[in-house]
């Protein structure tokens, strides 16, 4: 992707002629960068993109594009695993260390840095993606052990450019401040749509010894199902909002007003 | 992570095997413990065996009662629909457990095996004979808040971590087991041992040994049956006290309590004295206190932990009663 010359929608170009003008060609020859990102981060930190919201929009919601990651070399590995799996549908065959996590290979062999290290050991949540199906750590998951597996990131949600009705649902009730841990609170809520679905029973469910059928979950099912996920910033009464929207397509009210 | 090789094995025959090779190499399951262990080098296996292609995942009725295989995740035992209809109190205390991601990924066999989360054994700075035999225990003396109140030495003050356990140990539920020489099936009560003069060893199992199942039998308190844990966050938290529940009712009469314990001990607590004192007696909820009186009585509580024999107490008549309603 590299190579193809960036194409700009015209909100997009807008934005960046005047805003950063002396980053045009660059964001032209060489794509969107992870610095780009972070300039226009700090742009509307500063409140200076009210009048390019559209272009903003879409910038954010474009993926940053990565230097292709060179392959490790075998013989400078003391225990090197090929492994063959999928990552958001695209086969993938990476020679990682045995004791590489998913979450490593992700981020530093695949470059989707989209899944996030918090603890990087299984008690955050910040590093959930959903392999075969399943929410799991990939911090506590080696690369090793997923040859023929399909593994879905945040990066792998959206379609094209239309977001998954979850991170849309998150954006609408600000279902974050930070953004660290927002990957995961995604992926995990992603999931659990379908558990949900299947009638699966979580530690608030009453009466679990009936038979399993699908749920509309409650406040008190959502915060004990997403109780592996934390927010440093408690955003959890907007999280939880946002997963009801998504699991019932209604409009929930959102916690939050703008006042005078 | 300290370097380490690694295969993945198709059979159990094979796994055997491979590990016998090597009184170092370790079994990978879900991964959710060890791997966590041998980031903070608390675990060292230079070699690792990745057990999770076995077809041991089944869970299934038998002619006395349900095999839930070793390698069948949490998740999906706590939701098969024989377990929440017959065996309803393992659902609930497997549904207490971690979170769940982990439960995604956490294995049957491997939920027993976990090790304590005691933090003298996590902090690698700190003596700690279950993990370095002879170093002393930092946590006798040391914060122990968190640590047990039946059964301890001056070796070890660590408790069991599991709720699958819990539940388990109530249930008498028994550990298939397989070597190069032999299948062998441990009672639930012999499986995991308290530290007595080797507090490195968790449980019974050899080096060598793969538990293929975990039986158990039918019990008629399904309905009658509670798990109540409690815990210093409302989930995703280690028990401070846990208790599983299931009575056998002859109208309002009990005809014999089934009790364990969590995090009050280096393994599953059999509550035999409160099981005892209920057995023939009347469900009331004077029969219950006494019967959690009968049992905490024999606590000996650290300098931190005191609070653990009323909250046991406590706990025992809420799950007690909560079984006796039946509505799990």
């Amino acid at each position: 992707m590299k190579n193809n010359k960036t194409k700009l929608t015209p909100e997009e170009h807008r934005l960046f002629g005047d805003l950063m003008p002396e980053e045009l060609e660059d964001v032209l020859h060489s794509g969107f960068n992870r610095r780009h990102f972070v300039k226009l981060m700090g742009l509307a930190t500063a409140g200076l993109l009210a009048s390019y919201a559209l272009g903003a929009e879409q910038l954010f919601a474009r993926a940053v594009e990565m230097e292709d990651i060179p392959n490790l070399i075998p013989e400078a590995i003391e225990n090197g695993v090929t492994v063959n799996f999928k990552v958001n549908s695209t086969p993938r065959n990476v020679l990682v260390d045995s004791r590489m996590t998913l979450l490593d290979t992700l981020r530093e062999r695949i470059g989707l840095t989209g899944s996030k290290k918090g603890c990087d050991h299984g008690q955050c949540g910040a590093c959930t993606v959903i392999v075969d199906g399943h929410r799991v750590l990939s911090c506590l998951t080696l690369a090793a052990t997923c040859q023929g597996k399909s593994v879905i990131t945040i990066e792998g949600l959206a379609k094209d450019n239309e977001l998954n009705p979850m991170q849309a649902a998150f954006l609408k009730h600000d279902g974050f401040q930070c953004g660290f841990c927002t990957p995961g609170q995604i992926c995990s809520a992603v999931a659990l749509m379908k558990e949900a679905k299947e009638g699966q029973a979580s530690f608030a469910t009453k009466k679990l010894s009936t038979d399993p059928k699908s749920i509309i979950l409650s406040e008190e099912e959502i915060a004990e199902r997403m109780s592996g996920n934390i927010c440093r910033c408690g955003a959890y009464p907007n999280i939880v909002a946002a997963i009801k929207e998504a699991q019932t397509g209604k409009n929930v009210p959102q916690n939050w007003l703008f006042t005078d | 992570m300290k370097p380490f090789k690694f295969s993945a094995v198709n059979n159990p025959a094979e796994a055997i095997t491979l590990i016998n090779k090597n009184t170092d190499a370790a079994f990978l399951g879900g991964g959710t413990n060890l791997l966590d262990l041998m980031k903070e080098h608390v675990a060292l296996p230079n070699e690792i065996i990745d057990i999770g292609n076995l077809s041991l995942k089944e869970i299934k009725a038998t002619a006395s009662g349900i095999s839930l295989g070793a390698l069948a995740k949490n998740t999906e035992t706590a939701n098969h629909p024989l377990i929440r209809k017959n065996f309803p109190v393992l659902s609930k205390a497997i549904l207490a457990g971690a979170s769940a991601q982990i439960r995604n990924m956490a294995t049957n066999g491997g939920n027993l095996l976990q090790r304590t989360r005691c933090s003298y054994f996590y902090d690698i700075a700190m003596p700690c004979n279950k993990r370095n035999p002879g170093s002393g225990c930092a946590a006798l003396e040391g914060f122990n808040r968190m640590h047990a109140i039946f059964g301890w030495t001056r070796d070890c003050v660590a408790v069991y971590p599991s709720d699958m356990a819990i539940a388990l140990s109530a249930l008498n539920a028994s550990v298939k087991v397989l070597s190069s020489e032999r299948e062998r099936i441990i009672p639930f009560r012999d499986f995991h041992i308290l530290p007595g003069a080797h507090p490195e060893k968790d449980n019974s199992l050899q080096h060598g040994e793969l538990i293929t199942a975990i039986e158990v039998p039918k019990n008629d308190f399904a309905e009658h049956s509670a798990y109540v844990k409690i815990r210093d966050r409302n989930s995703y938290a280690f028990a401070l006290v846990s208790v599983a529940a299931g009575l056998t009712l002859n109208g309002n009469t009990i005809q014999t309590a089934s009790i364990a314990m969590g995090g009050v001990a280096h393994k599953p607590w059999r509550a035999l004295n409160a099981e005892a004192y209920l057995k023939d007696k009347a469900a009331t909820a004077a029969n219950f206190a006494k019967a959690a009186e009968a049992e905490m009585a024999l606590a000996q509580p650290l300098a931190h932990n005191k609070f653990k024999i009323e909250m046991g107490k406590k706990a025992l008549i809420n799950a007690l009663e909560t079984a006796f309603k039946g509505n799990i």
